[in-house]
């Protein structure tokens, strides 16, 4: 294809992509390098019989100049990713000198919010990924084992909880395990306990969210494996079975080979599907115990009446690197397997 | 493959069976419990005292004198203008879809068929930008917009979903382009077809399993998407989704949440048959990128 061709074919698309997407991102990082003017604050004394009392006022006029003078704000370097809402160098190197020992370290560390976000982030990511391939291969070979007539009905009832929208599924969700829903309650009844409660403890929040996690994303990795699983060679299978392979063995020896590819197409998608993990946050509103990165931007833009785009910024740029790493592996396997298809 | 041995039940397949039971239940029972939950009122859903009242409607039968009542769909659709947001919905979806599929299949085709490099890196550069949590990227957004004044209108959302739509259309399609045959457009283009016209007359016609599925896809994304809509969207304009969440806010307070209960399953009905009548293209959606690899 020409070179001009094939960039008024893609013209649409890679304009949006860049519009939207790639300018975003240096937008981003420009915003995190500045921080809001301070308002510009009159202080005026009023007299009258009774005292005198200092009022102080904003001058709009002032802070309105000032801003159209440097819309973005007043250049603030790399501090907004060192202060507390961040990396909060001070703040660590001070809990390192102050704490005795190394838990009571990590327990003041959690206090500020990146770190919070980020392992809640990083806990949920790294846990509910690998539940979800397995269970999601263990389904898969169970409805491979179905007859033909329930597969159809099957893969449809797995399908829904994905297909739904991740505020309104966890809402689902929350309202059935609420202390007056029927699994709050019922487990209440079990427990003989009546304030328990999942939403109060962090460590049952956690867990709450992590189950939502896999319980969203499972049928993904279900059907892929499920089809992947109609594409094992029948010879292969076969040659197994006279060679006096069990089904335990032919499944480990044959099935999981074969299917080793899809598994890691699997884990890349969840792995970036699970790390902007947001929406159960709020519909389970389980900021108080677990907040995730995406929450926390949510977070700096929604929080006070000014956003913090500053914050905002930081934090994004912040994610933005975390995503960089996680996709490094494949990005470096793609590279290698591309250049090796051009020599061949 | 559908011999005797086959068709046994082994203690293993027992256990399959077992299992697989298990996980139905888990994934449909939550929308069933809420579906039916929706038409009672808030002491039945919502009942401590015992679970079975929100089977057999106990108070809904003492406060409104039927088993079935519709009072959270009426409040939520009526008095809260639900309807509103469901209008709201339908022109952002229909918009996104339509506007992702023209650039995607224009992107895809030309990816599919181009033989230079910068394709792949193309490519590659839609794999990160797939990535990226959208969180991060309205955060770029806002202060531009605020400033152009184009701020919560329903025009720059759609164009917005539309840009983080694109990379997984383009992805998407062109795998799909890849599987139709090259010698098909260039056939057309040796009879003396230019590449619009190769691509007008012979890919368009054959194109539609590929679009529909990816268009699916691209439904479902405006359809969900709650980070956008929530951040780019004034209140009057607002989908159904935010529109859901800022209930929870002002409904949970005055004791309606079965309004909140009736809009969740509003926006779920769809869904259910959009799964019913599509689950093929949605599965070989799914594992379109996946198998072929």
């Amino acid at each position: 294809m020409k070179h001009s061709t094939f960039l008024l074919f893609t013209l649409p698309s890679l304009s949006v992509m860049f519009l939207f997407i790639a300018i975003p991102i240096v937008s981003v990082f420009i915003q995190s390098l500045h921080i809001e003017h301070k308002q510009v604050i009159i202080v005026s004394e009023n007299c009258d019989p009774f005292g005198c009392e200092t009022t102080t006022s904003v001058d709009t006029e002032a802070s309105a100049k000032l801003k159209e003078k440097a819309p973005l704000g007043k250049f603030n370097g790399f501090k907004t990713y060192s202060n507390r809402m961040h990396f909060a160098f001070d703040e660590i190197g001070e809990a390192w000198n102050s704490s005795d020992s190394f838990i009571v370290f990590v327990k003041k560390i959690y206090n500020y919010p990146l770190y919070r976000a980020l392992s809640f982030t990083l806990t949920y990511t790294f846990v509910v990924t690998p539940f979800v391939l397995f269970l999601g291969f263990l389904v898969a070979l169970g409805v491979n084992n179905l007859p033909k007539l329930l597969k159809g009905p099957t893969i449809f009832a797995s399908l829904l909880p994905m297909i739904v929208t991740p505020l309104v599924g966890s809402l689902i969700l929350f309202w059935m395990v609420d202390g007056d829903g029927v699994i709050g309650a019922t487990l209440q009844k079990i427990f003989n306990d009546n304030s328990l409660s999942l939403k109060a403890s962090p460590v049952l929040t956690w867990v709450m969210l992590m189950v939502y996690g896999i319980w969203h994303l499972m049928p993904f990795s279900f059907i892929v494996f499920y089809a992947g699983l109609q594409t094992v060679p029948h010879e292969t299978i076969e040659a197994a079975t006279i060679d006096g392979a069990s089904k335990f063995q032919r499944t480990r020896h044959v099935v999981i080979p074969h299917l080793m590819p899809l598994a890691i197409f699997i884990t890349l998608i969840l792995l970036m599907d699970n790390f902007r993990v947001f929406e159960p946050i709020i519909s389970f509103r389980a900021e108080a115990h677990a907040t995730s990165i995406s929450w926390l931007i949510w977070n700096h833009l929604r929080e006070s009446a000014y956003p913090l785009y500053n914050a905002a910024g930081a934090t994004s740029m912040i994610t933005i690197f975390c995503v960089g790493i996680l996709l490094l592996p494949v990005l470096i396997r793609t590279w290698r397997d591309f250049n090796e298809k051009n020599k061949g | 493959m559908n011999t005797k041995i086959e068709n046994k039940l082994t203690p293993v397949r027992i256990i399959a069976f077992v299992f697989v039971a298990l996980w139905l239940i888990v994934a449909m029972f939550p929308f069933i419990w809420t579906l039916w939950g929706s038409f009672k009122v808030q002491a039945d859903f919502f009942s401590k005292a015992d679970w079975a009242n929100a089977i057999f409607g106990f108070h809904t039968e003492k406060q409104t004198g039927n088993f079935f009542t519709i009072d959270g769909y009426y409040g939520s659709w009526i008095e809260e203008e639900f309807w509103r947001a469901v209008i709201n919905t339908s022109i952002v979806v229909f918009f996104t879809v339509l506007i992702s599929l023209t650039f995607g299949t224009l992107g895809g085709y030309a990816l599919a068929r181009s033989t230079y490099r910068y394709a792949f890196w193309i490519l590659m550069a839609g794999l990160i930008f797939r990535a990226m949590p959208h969180m991060t990227l309205v955060s770029g957004y806002l202060q531009p917009f605020f400033a152009w004044n184009v701020w919560g209108i329903l025009p720059t959302t759609i164009i917005v979903l539309v840009a983080i739509n694109q990379p997984f259309t383009l992805w998407m399609l062109h795998s799909f382009f890849l599987n139709i045959p090259k010698d098909l457009d260039e056939s057309a283009m040796c009879d003396g077809c230019n590449r619009f016209q190769a691509f007008r007359y012979v890919i368009i016609p054959i194109m539609w399993p590929g679009v529909i599925t990816t268009g699916l896809f691209s439904f479902l994304l405006a359809y969900n998407d709650f980070t956008v809509t929530s951040m780019l969207l004034s209140d009057e304009n607002e989908t159904m989704i935010p529109a859901i969440a800022s209930f929870l806010g002002t409904v949970q307070e005055e004791g309606k949440v079965m309004y909140a209960v009736a809009a969740v399953v509003s926006a779920t009905a769809p869904l259910f048959f959009l799964v019913m009548f599509f689950q093929r293209q949605i599965v070989s959606g799914l594992t379109a990128g996946a198998v072929k690899g």
